[in-house]
């Protein structure tokens, strides 16, 4: 699943970013910010126009990712 | 190397503190304000250590990675590479790192302690972490590091006292240097992981205070409304609150002048120096202080309390939509002050042709120089009442001159969006802060240091610039027999008749002509040289305090309309293009800027004065 079919308030954690194209440098920074395997995450709001752009609550941080930024990290969904 | 000469860098990720420690270390007065990226530039600072030793301070961008990103974040990886133009590398590097939120920071600090040079680490925002139950063993994470950890609290006084014993003492040996690719990088993650679970314990990953908060504050709807609200409420308050105090400075200087020249002969030049430009120009800008202060009391609790970046969530869709990025939120809203630091916070934008986007439509968010414009011919022209029950006319005319910009400055990135050819992907990637309660003494210096910035113009730029016009104005004098203001004979008054011929269709008279020329330098200037030109053409009693009513009695509604569109858009500010030219590096882009504005202002006007001439 893709973090960005992920449903609000769902915990997840990450398996991997996917590179949308060689050497892609924002795939590259979210793997920088913590984006890595075994990293639990949750989408905790949405913004109000199409549900984008995304927060992300990854570690103690909250990140506002674009559907499109988030759609490059794979995440497995989290049977608690 | 002399021992009193000893460089020390201040790095880490965003919004961790470093500019707070600054300022803290050196008795600095930098920005400081509560999102990722307020530093965009290398600052640098002194202060003498308990030893007696000098000790050099460099404040730096914030930055996630040495991975650089944005130009911002080049600067710190070149400064700590040695790489900077002029500059060698420093000989300590103190990484500060947000004690609550060690997950991200630790992997920076890793980062830096791989460049193979000296490193203390500060961990900021001990309160805070103590606060939210956090604990940190750390004398384990010292030895695990294998770098000196001290514990600050930078806004605090006394906050770094364990920071400075310890770069006041021996320099800590450096780690081996190691090699950067993407391979190792993300090996780092897996050593933070380790460093966390031995030395760091959380009773909850978040503030409590904070997910609740932003349940509201990001939810679809309420979300909206809180941000209109609050938008819609500055501006009221703007003219609402600040009408007393306006009257205590115009009664103030009026009484002043009054006595500054009452021993003057009220014919001599002297007289009409002091009393048409130097009273009646500054006084003219100087009633506007309070409501700039109003502005800025807003914009600085906005800042410190990290509401900023929430409002940049929820507007980045309506504005990635029309070519700009959330992230150019924070720069435009910087631009509501001055075009000038918000054209230089768009250094924090990552994608270059976002940023030049961001740079070429700040000009149109209304900053506060245009304010003394607007409230001047708003408070002449617009009647004082109160519409839908609940609001101030005039407030509502204001808060739509504004919204005008605000949505131009839409299409007008819209359209340099459909220009570009490159329409390859940009990343937001944006951090929320935790909301801090803003400072009372941070508020009350930053609005200080504001009033500071004011009256150094006023006094400065603004008080040259109303001398000269009023040089400009009174010589030469008028020929033996002439009838008419002597004004019409001076050089200021020929030129201002020369540029009615270009402004006439847009409904400007030549004393506006006249005024249209200063305000290049400073827009204010416009208001008093408004004040000069009509205090020389009238009689010699005329005041600051007296240009709202005589411009109400003097100019049809029309042509104050089209002036206000005209301002709305004018690309009249030298300053603004200067800052321009030197963060893009390109003419090109001063002339574009430039002459869009100019084109821009010139058709609002022309349709605003035809159309209300029109309808009256």
């Amino acid at each position: 699943m893709r973090l960005s079919d992920l449903p609000k308030g769902s915990p997840a954690v990450v398996d991997r970013v996917d590179d949308a194209h060689a050497g892609d440098p924002i795939a590259q920074r979210l793997r920088d910010l913590g984006f890595v395997d075994g990293e639990p995450v949750r989408v905790v709001a949405r913004g109000p126009l199409g549900a984008d752009p995304l927060l992300i609550q990854i570690g103690s941080t909250r990140f506002a990712l674009r559907r499109s930024e988030a759609a490059r990290v794979a995440v497995k969904a989290e049977t608690a | 190397m002399s021992a009193d000469s000893l460089r020390i860098a201040l790095v880490g990720n965003p919004n961790c503190g470093k500019t707070a420690l600054f300022n803290l270390l050196t008795g600095g007065r930098q920005k400081v304000a509560n999102y990722a990226g307020v530093t965009v530039e290398r600052k640098e600072g002194r202060f003498v250590a308990p030893s007696g030793r000098v000790l050099q301070l460099l404040d730096l961008p914030g930055t996630y990675s040495f991975d650089a990103a944005s130009p911002d974040e080049q600067i710190t990886r070149d400064v700590c590479e040695g790489r900077y133009p002029g500059e060698a590398a420093p000989d300590l590097i103190v990484c500060v790192a947000d004690a609550t939120n060690l997950r991200l920071h630790l992997r920076f600090v890793l980062e830096v302690k791989r460049l193979g040079r000296p490193v203390v680490l500060a961990l900021n925002m001990m309160d805070t972490a103590r606060r939210r139950g956090i604990v940190i063993d750390v004398s384990e994470l010292q030895r695990r590091l294998g770098v000196p950890v001290v514990e600050t609290i930078a806004v605090r006084r006394g906050g770094a006292k364990a920071l400075i014993e310890r770069v006041d003492g021996e320099i800590p040996l450096a780690a081996p240097a190691q090699a950067d690719d993407a391979d190792s990088r993300n090996d780092l993650h897996a050593q933070v992981r380790a460093l966390m679970a031995a030395t760091v314990s959380m009773p909850r990953a978040t503030d409590a205070l904070d997910d609740a908060l932003d349940r509201w504050a990001l939810h679809p709807v309420f979300g909206l409304g809180i941000l209109a609200v609050l938008m819609f409420l500055i501006f009221q308050a703007v003219f609402s609150w600040a009408q007393p105090m306006m009257d205590a400075i115009e009664a103030g200087v009026t009484a002043l002048g009054g006595w500054a020249t009452s021993a003057l002969p009220p014919q001599s030049a002297l007289h009409s120096l002091l009393n048409d430009g130097i009273f009646a120009g500054l006084g003219a800008v100087l009633v506007f202080l309070p409501q700039i202060l109003i502005l800025f009391l807003f914009i600085l609790i906005l800042e410190e309390s990290g509401y900023l970046p929430r409002a940049a969530f929820l507007l980045d869709k309506l504005m990635f939509k029309a070519g700009l990025t959330g992230r150019a939120f924070i720069p435009l809203l910087s631009s509501f002050a001055c075009a000038i630091p918000g054209i230089m916070a768009t250094r924090s934008i990552t994608d270059p042709r976002d940023r030049l986007t961001t740079i070429l439509v700040a000009p149109l968010m209304t900053c506060s120089a245009r304010l003394p414009v607007y409230t001047l011919l708003i408070a002449a022209f617009i009647p004082q009442r109160t519409v839908w029950g609940l609001f101030n006319l005039q407030g509502v005319v204001l808060f739509s001159l504004y919204v005008t910009g605000i949505v131009s400055a839409l299409v007008v990135a819209f359209v340099i969006k459909r220009m570009r050819r490159d329409k390859s992907e940009h990343a937001l990637l944006m951090e929320l802060p935790s909301y801090r309660m803003p400072h009372v003494r941070d508020i009350a210096l930053g609005l200080w240091e504001r009033t500071k910035i004011f009256l150094k113009r006023v006094g400065g730029i603004i008080l040259t610039l109303t001398v000269l016009l009023w040089f400009l104005s009174s010589f030469p004098g008028p020929p033996p027999g002439a009838t008419g203001p002597a004004i019409d004979y001076s050089l200021a008054g020929r030129l201002g008749h020369a540029l009615h011929y270009v402004f006439a269709p847009i409904g400007f008279n030549w004393q506006i002509c006249i005024a249209l020329v200063p305000g290049l330098a400073a827009r204010e200037v416009a208001v008093s040289a408004l004040g000069t030109v009509y205090a020389m053409s009238g009689s010699d009693d005329t005041v600051a305090s007296q240009l709202g009513p005589l411009i109400a009695d003097q100019w049809s509604l029309a042509t104050a309309l089209s002036l206000l569109a005209w301002y709305v858009f004018a690309p009249q500010c030298m300053s603004t293009l200067a800052v321009i030219r030197r963060e893009t590096n390109s003419w090109r882009n001063v002339a574009i800027t430039a002459g869009y504005l100019f084109g821009l202002a010139y058709l609002a006007s022309l349709i605003t004065y035809q159309i209300a001439r029109a309808l009256s």
